[in-house]
């Protein structure tokens, strides 16, 4: 299975499952819209490689790498 | 209102004291990015900043709102949120309002959520939590504009059904549905009830465990002081590792961490934050269908193709850049009118007190100690209100999340995130709100490496100290067709020194007292919109009228201490020696007119130095005048440096006082200024011709300015910035920690910048 931060921008995927549970970290992702089934489409990352920039639910999120690396996701297309 | 509507309407019985004061108490709620802060200014007036950064709206606003004759209320700002599931202290303020248990503000009897209606997924998750708090709710949905751009339309009537409580489409931005959001506030406060909708589903395993920890809560309210809520135990439940879990531990203790871990173990087999998303992202889903119609083709998100320019690659980063210098020079170039006729009003004043009041320690105070002092930091504040207005614009307009993009890498090279950009841009205008804005940093030690590394960004009032130094002594040379300047050059270095000297200390902090995981760094990149204009200008107005209150007080103050102790204690033999010199002058009729007034003039100049000399001031200067001596100052310089602890900008008033007592009150300038209070260049010029005490040697030279431009770069001369850090860590420790390390660093980077400028030839 993928994680978010191995996609490349243009890449839509499916979450599967947020790993970490406990941290801050966790209940931020899960708030902001990254539960299971939920459809996200990587836009770009930033200049220096880091953070990436994702769109969710009609909205566009800004990441880590490291964070995005937490979700696991299924590519689609 | 006609007469005819008049006879018409019942006689409402109209108590006055009771339209007077506010009887209701309404929460304002929402996540961030949905106007909140606009729709709060549109309901109260009352000026606020608009945001949706760090800090902006965590400090406690309250508002009053007219709701029809006879009704007002009470409106509180709560911090713009993502859920009730509180990670921190901060957090935890809005829930605790909530739930009615934060100390001094009542329990609101109603609840006004702010819903964003181009993201109505993600906003009606916060919405679902609210919808169960037991307190009458209006929803204002907001940004049907922007909405409706995304071809998102959202049936507010049905969804009002859907919930089973009001539902008002506005655009706060334009004033627009307002009337019919006080209406049905009126309504919801009148009928006081919450919301009757359908509620998120969860498994009935974690509703009983939830019921069971309740109780279980309940036997323990001698314990806690309280009765703890339903809807807080539920977060108790599951917010593992939350705030809420964590303050209940500590007055509990014994056993109850191993319990709650059990029920969380019984109450599902998947993490309960994944349940409770799960659960209320369904709800999302059902009630949103049905009410909300979707275009049948994606479209073209506006803000989308902006980014492909703003956060390019290239052309991002480098676009960022020519921001900050167009920054740079436009606070010195633009504010140069308005300088202008504030320091010629200034000098009008100054010359009709010269005039009608005589001789005297009262003339000398309000010419030099009043209106200098004063006269002197207003000059600045176009300035400020221009870096003001730049700031609320990249914010408002949604650059400034942009920013946090592209800057996020090098920041987290130090050990930081980008949400420290913030606070750490912000301090280029002020340190306080800077420190304050670190509040919203969920990582206790990368917020205090933030709280210790902003006052080192040049604040608002380093701008005068910058702007007198290099008006004076760095020549007004041009590059570039006249684009750039050497002036601009050197404010843009003065400002970079501040994030280049950060860099190396937060890694430092971050590698040795504050070492730790990196918190979570996840923030919405919100579609660009046009500034709200009015709003812009109201905190413009805001941040204008604080640099005014702080200069009208802290500075009068110390202008006018200062003042004393560089006139008092005005020995009389001095006058009486001054007057017998000047008699024996008149007397001597070998002398032209032209030579008269010109000895007249230095016995004068003598006369004030002297004064100088003799002062209580002159005295303490020249007992810390060795410490200073190697930064190129004499005890002059250093004791107006010393005279800035309360507040940097200080330092112009009082090197003002200081020079004009030694020095000509005018000089030709080659700018052809001449006013006392003279603005940028006209009266600092005056600096130029000024000696060393009993020698010819001019003392400020570049490399004398050069130094103490460093060392009020980087010194912690001011004594709100204290006072916040102080406030912000609850402890002095590091208040002392912050001053003690800021000057020693001052002082040793003002020290090699002298020293490395005076062997270069500068």
């Amino acid at each position: 299975m993928h994680n978010l931060a191995q996609l490349k921008p243009g890449q839509c995927a499916t979450v599967k499952v947020v790993t970490g549970e406990g941290s801050a970290l966790y209940q931020r992702l899960l708030e902001m819209g990254l539960y299971e089934g939920a459809e996200v489409r990587v836009v770009r990352f930033a200049p220096l490689g880091d953070p990436m920039e994702i769109v969710l639910h009609g909205y566009n999120l800004s990441l880590r790498k490291a964070e995005a690396a937490k979700v696991k996701v299924e590519v689609r297309g | 209102m006609s007469v005819a509507v008049l006879a018409a309407t019942p006689p409402a019985p109209p108590p006055p004291k009771a339209a007077e004061s506010a009887v209701y108490t309404v929460a304002v709620v929402g996540q961030p990015n949905t106007g909140k802060s606009t729709l709060f200014n549109a309901l109260t007036g009352l000026r606020q900043r608009v945001g949706n950064y760090p800090g902006v709206t965590v400090e406690r606003k309250t508002g009053r709102a007219r709701l029809d004759e006879n009704c007002w209320v009470e409106l509180i700002d709560l911090p713009g949120t993502y859920s009730l599931a509180a990670r921190s202290p901060d957090e935890m303020i809005a829930v605790d309002v909530l739930l009615g248990q934060q100390a001094g503000v009542p329990r609101p009897d109603a609840i006004l959520a702010i819903v964003d209606a181009s993201t109505p997924e993600r906003n009606f998750y916060l919405l679902s939590q609210l919808c169960e708090l037991g307190l009458p709710l209006v929803v204002a949905l907001n940004m049907t504009d922007l909405a409706e751009r995304k071809g998102l339309f959202i049936d507010a009537r049905k969804l009002s059904a859907v919930l089973g409580t009001p539902v008002v489409a506005i655009c706060a931005h334009k004033g627009t549905g307002l009337e019919e959001l006080r209406d049905s506030l009126l309504q919801v406060l009148r009928h006081k009830r919450p919301p009757t909708g359908a509620r998120p589903e969860f498994p009935v395993s974690m509703q009983t465990e939830a019921s069971g920890l309740h109780d279980e809560l309940l036997l323990h309210a001698g314990k806690l002081g309280r009765q703890v809520s339903r809807v807080e135990a539920f977060r108790v439940l599951v917010d593992k590792g939350g705030w809420a879990e964590l303050r209940l531990q500590g007055a509990i203790g014994n056993g109850f961490h191993q319990g709650l871990e059990a029920r969380r173990r019984r109450a599902s087999r998947i993490p309960l934050p994944a349940e409770e998303v799960r659960a209320r992202y369904g709800w999302a889903k059902r009630v949103l269908e049905g009410v909300l119609t979707r275009p049948a083709q994606p479209r073209h998100n506006p803000s989308e193709r902006i980014d492909r320019v703003l956060t390019h690659r290239y052309l991002g980063s480098i676009i960022l850049a020519a921001f900050m210098l167009l920054l740079f020079q436009s606070i010195f170039c633009w504010a140069r009118p308005a300088m202008e006729l504030i320091s010629r009003a200034f000098a009008a004043l100054a010359a009709g007190v010269e005039q009608h009041l005589a001789d005297g320690a009262l003339k000398s105070l309000l010419c030099h100690g009043v209106l200098g002092g004063v006269g002197g930091v207003l000059v600045f504040l176009p300035q400020i209100c221009i870096l003001f207005f730049f700031i609320a614009v990249l914010e408002d307009c949604g650059y400034m999340a942009r920013a946090a993009f592209l800057m996020d890498r090098l920041l987290a090279c130090v050990g930081l995130s980008g949400k420290s950009f913030i606070p750490m841009l912000s301090s280029f205008a002020c340190g306080v709100p800077a420190v304050m804005a670190t509040r919203t940093i969920e990582s206790p030690r990368d917020r205090l490496a933030t709280i210790l590394i902003t006052p080192l960004m040049s604040c608002s009032a380093r701008l005068p100290v910058y702007t007198m130094m290099i008006a004076a002594f760095i020549p007004a040379t041009t590059y570039a067709g006249g684009w750039l300047s050497l002036r601009g050059l050197t404010l843009f270095a003065m400002y970079s020194l501040g994030p280049l000297l950060a860099a190396p200390l937060a890694w430092l902090l971050k590698k040795t007292v504050l070492r730790g995981e990196a918190p979570p760094f996840l923030f919405e990149l919100p579609s660009y919109k046009i500034p709200d204009w009015k709003g812009v200008a109201l905190r413009v107005y805001d941040r204008g009228k604080a640099f005014v209150v702080r200069a009208g007080t802290i500075i009068l103050a110390v202008s006018i201490v200062v003042w004393a102790l560089s006139y008092f204690p005005h020995p009389a033999e001095i006058a009486a020696q001054a007057a017998a010199a000047r008699a024996e002058l008149e007397r001597d009729g070998t002398l032209s007119d032209e030579k008269r007034a010109g000895l007249l003039e230095s016995l004068n100049q003598a006369e004030k130095g002297d004064y100088l000399r003799q002062s209580y001031f002159g005295r303490m200067g020249r007992v810390v005048e060795p410490v200073f001596k190697p930064l190129g100052w004499d005890w002059r310089i250093s004791m107006a440096a010393l005279a800035s602890f309360p507040a940097r900008e200080v330092v112009v008033a009082t090197l003002d006082t200081i020079f004009d007592s030694g020095q000509p009150l005018t000089l030709p300038s080659p700018q052809g200024g001449e006013g006392r209070v003279g603005g940028a260049g006209g009266h600092y010029a005056s600096l130029r011709h000024v000696t060393w005490t009993g020698s010819d040697r001019l003392l400020f030279t570049v490399p004398v300015a050069l130094s103490i431009m460093v060392f009020f770069a980087l010194c912690m001369q001011c004594a709100a910035t204290l006072a916040v850090i102080r406030r912000e860590t609850n402890s002095m420790r590091w208040p002392l920690f912050s001053f003690a390390s800021m000057t020693a660093l001052a002082y040793v980077a003002a020290l090699a910048t002298y020293q490395a400028a005076t062997w270069l030839g500068c």
